[in-house]
């Protein structure tokens, strides 16, 4: 450090050295350093368990230093309710993606927020499936183009794309419901304070906190990372605003 | 203090699990065992166990895989249908090595099939049942008093050998009542190191995956697990004989069928037929060793595994022998239970012929 | 006048994917495109030591944690 000069950023102690497989500039590796910055400000890291999906966070627990658990594709939400129900002291999150959570594991991740399950789901919507090479996700945009619908999606054939934070939302039993990003610094911040909520809510034991991570990939896309982030404001964001669903501080 | 009690052989299952320790119970309504969530739902306010009736057979066995994870002693019943939306998840319970504790009450299929007593599981049972290479340590309880029996055994071998463990029953041994010895509560203390619970200062996170990239690392770990398999193989295997030392035909029949099967070799010693039976009470491990031993005997003529299927344990049956006599098979599918006489009869034409 | 702050990134960590970069709003950060790290990829750096505003804004949205911000103490 140079002389005259203080630490005020570097990486948290709970994300672990191993260098993270995602592509340059991916949301996922974000949402991972904001979440575990999280873990380490609120000191909880001895009291937490994540539960990773199968998708391209698949290896989330060889970056991630808490205790986890790795589930079968789209199960996180029945795996994180098994550990929360045995252990309603300690913070339990689901980390999972958009084929995970709202194709293959929609049903658990519908009665996990009816029952109000004290956990925080945190969901990376990329609109693509990343890990199996770029095909259609439930939440691929209208008209994009991906290796399964090459001539770009198509609702007549195959719906339009969910809107998780607009469903779940409607549970009573769910207490908090944030779309959020990671496109921009001032996003960034407000989806780390939005994790940080969610996690507070839950040690509160006030039900389903629930982040939706509006993210990119630019692989998967086909462009550059800050190409990526033009994709996000112009198609994703119009189709999948960000802000606030549910706050219980409003009830 | 143990007492004994009349009960139904899912309720019994039931009574015993919470005996035994239960923590958690994750399951789905399905005929023919829905008696066990709704046993343990009556008795929920007075233990400290968690029930949760779960949204699907597919949620209840990756719930156990979470809640078993972080160290609670848990169990799941379902019926062959539910079973097999099971399968997914055992899979993984198994490579990730998860110590916990299934029930499958039996009843006729393939398909929707009937809601009447089968064993026409074996195979999906003893074989794995899920992608992968793996066993279940697999119990048959043949009466209400194994049901309870098997809960205690099932539990202790799943913990010690970190591995799924299960109970082959049947919609009958569920359904029927008889009287059953009930052991004392014990108060469960596990020690789990390995377990999702938090990671401790100073310590490396735990974390439970079947998630190995590394074609390498995934025979490594292949190898770790048959290793067990096969201590598992030399230290647990479990089997019954009745009059089998003079016998000069064995039947070979695990649960309900070994049941009936025993009537028949007292009918046919009646008749002046040499008969014995042969129960394997583990299925996986399957006593092959025994029944090989068996097969060397010089008045032993034949062999005939009896089944409610198409003739599953048969192979295994086969396997052990291994030619040195023939084995003969006579079984009832779809739901049928065989009568005493009916075996009978299929062992004395076997003997004739 | 001395910068208020200054950045360190970690060479080998960094990906290259120039998110820090566009973000900076002083700009004191650019790609080095004539070397790689040991991955093979360009890896930022700050190209102006003497505008920095220790503002995090790099830290914040650098995906891999491959930057360390330090803050003239005062």
């Amino acid at each position: 450090m140079k002389e005259g000069y203080k630490l005020i950023y570097q990486k948290p102690k709970t994300l672990r050295k191993k260098r993270m497989h995602y592509c340059p500039g991916c949301f996922h590796a974000t949402t991972h350093k904001l979440t575990m910055e999280v873990v380490e400000e609120l000191g909880i890291q001895e009291k937490t368990i994540g539960v990773c999906p199968v998708g391209c966070s698949v290896f989330a627990y060889d970056y991630m230093d808490v205790d986890m658990q790795e589930a079968a594709h789209g199960r996180a939400a029945a795996v994180a309710t098994g550990i929360k129900r045995m252990h309603p002291d300690k913070i339990v999150f689901s980390y999972q993606g958009d084929g995970d959570l709202a194709a293959i594991g929609t049903a658990e991740t519908i009665h996990a927020c009816n029952r109000g399950e004290n956990f925080t789901f945190i969901f990376i919507n990329n609109g693509i499936y990343g890990m199996t090479g770029g095909q259609m996700a439930p939440t691929t945009l209208e008209g994009q183009k991906t290796t399964t619908s090459p001539y770009g999606r198509d609702p007549k054939k195959v719906g339009l794309p969910l809107k998780m934070c607009e469903i779940v939302s409607q549970f009573d039993a769910v207490a908090y419901v944030e779309r959020v990003s990671c496109n921009t610094p001032a996003n960034a911040r407000k989806a780390k304070r939005a994790i940080k909520k969610a996690f507070e809510y839950q040690i509160q034991g006030l039900g389903t906190t629930f982040i939706e991570v509006a993210s990119n990939c630019p692989s998967g896309w086909k462009c550059t990372p800050e190409e990526s982030l033009e994709w996000l404001k112009e198609k994703v964001f119009p189709y999948y605003p960000l802000g606030i669903f549910k706050n219980p501080e409003e009830k | 203090m143990s007492e004994i009690k009349l009960m139904k052989g899912n309720e019994a299952l039931a009574e015993a699990a919470i005996r035994a320790g239960l923590q958690g119970y994750f399951g789905y309504p399905i005929t023919p065992q829905s008696e066990v969530m709704e046993y343990l739902a009556l008795e929920e306010p007075k233990h400290n166990y968690v029930l949760l009736q779960a949204e699907s057979e597919v949620a209840a066995v990756n719930m156990m895989y979470g809640a078993g994870g972080a160290g609670a002693r848990v169990m799941t019943t379902t019926s062959s249908p539910g079973f097999s939306l099971m399968q997914e998840g055992i899979s993984y319970i198994a490579c990730a090595q998860i110590p916990c504790l299934f029930a499958n009450i039996v009843r006729g299929g393939p398909g929707l099939g009937t809601i009447q007593s089968s064993q026409s599981d074996y195979f999906q049972a003893t074989k794995g049942g899920g992608h992968g290479d793996y066993h279940l340590i697999v119990l048959a309880p043949n009466s209400v008093q194994e049901m309870v029996d098997h809960v205690y055994l099932g539990f202790k071998l799943a913990d010690k050998y970190r591995s799924p463990a299960m109970l082959l029953s049947d919609g009958a041994i569920g359904q029927m009542m008889e009287k059953v010895q009930l052991p004392s509560p014990i108060e469960y203390k596990p020690d789990k190191p390995w377990a999702t619970v938090g990671k401790k200062s100073g310590q490396e996170r735990n974390y439970l995956t079947s998630l190995y990239i590394q074609p390498e690392e995934m025979e490594e770990k292949n190898i770790e697990l048959q290793a067990k398999f096969k201590k598992i193989e030399e230290n647990e295997v479990r089997f019954e004989e009745y009059k089998t030392n003079d016998a000069e035909i064995i039947i070979v029949s695990f649960g309900l069928s070994s049941r009936i099967s025993k009537k028949s070799v007292d009918m046919a010693r009646e008749a002046g037929l040499k008969v014995g039976l042969f129960r394997p009470i583990t299925v996986w491990p399957f006593p092959a060793n025994k029944i090989a031993d068996i097969a060397a005997r010089k008045q032993v003529k034949f062999f005939i595994s009896v089944e409610m299927n198409a003739g599953q344990m048969l192979e295994d049956v086969k396997l052990a022998v291994n030619g040195k006599k023939p084995v003969y098979f006579y079984g009832r599918m779809g739901g049928i239970i065989p009568t005493p006489k009916e075996i009978l009869t299929a062992v004395q034409e076997r003997s004739r012929s | 006048m001395p910068a208020k702050g200054y950045v360190e990134i970690f060479v080998e960590g960094c990906k290259g994917c120039n998110l820090c970069v566009i973000n900076c709003p002083t700009d004191c950060l650019a790609l080095k495109t004539s070397e790689t790290n040991s991955y093979g990829l360009h890896y930022a750096y700050m190209r102006d030591e003497d505008n920095c505003i220790a503002c995090q804004n790099c830290a914040v949205i650098c995906p891999d944690a491959a930057i360390t911000v330090y803050k003239k103490a005062s």
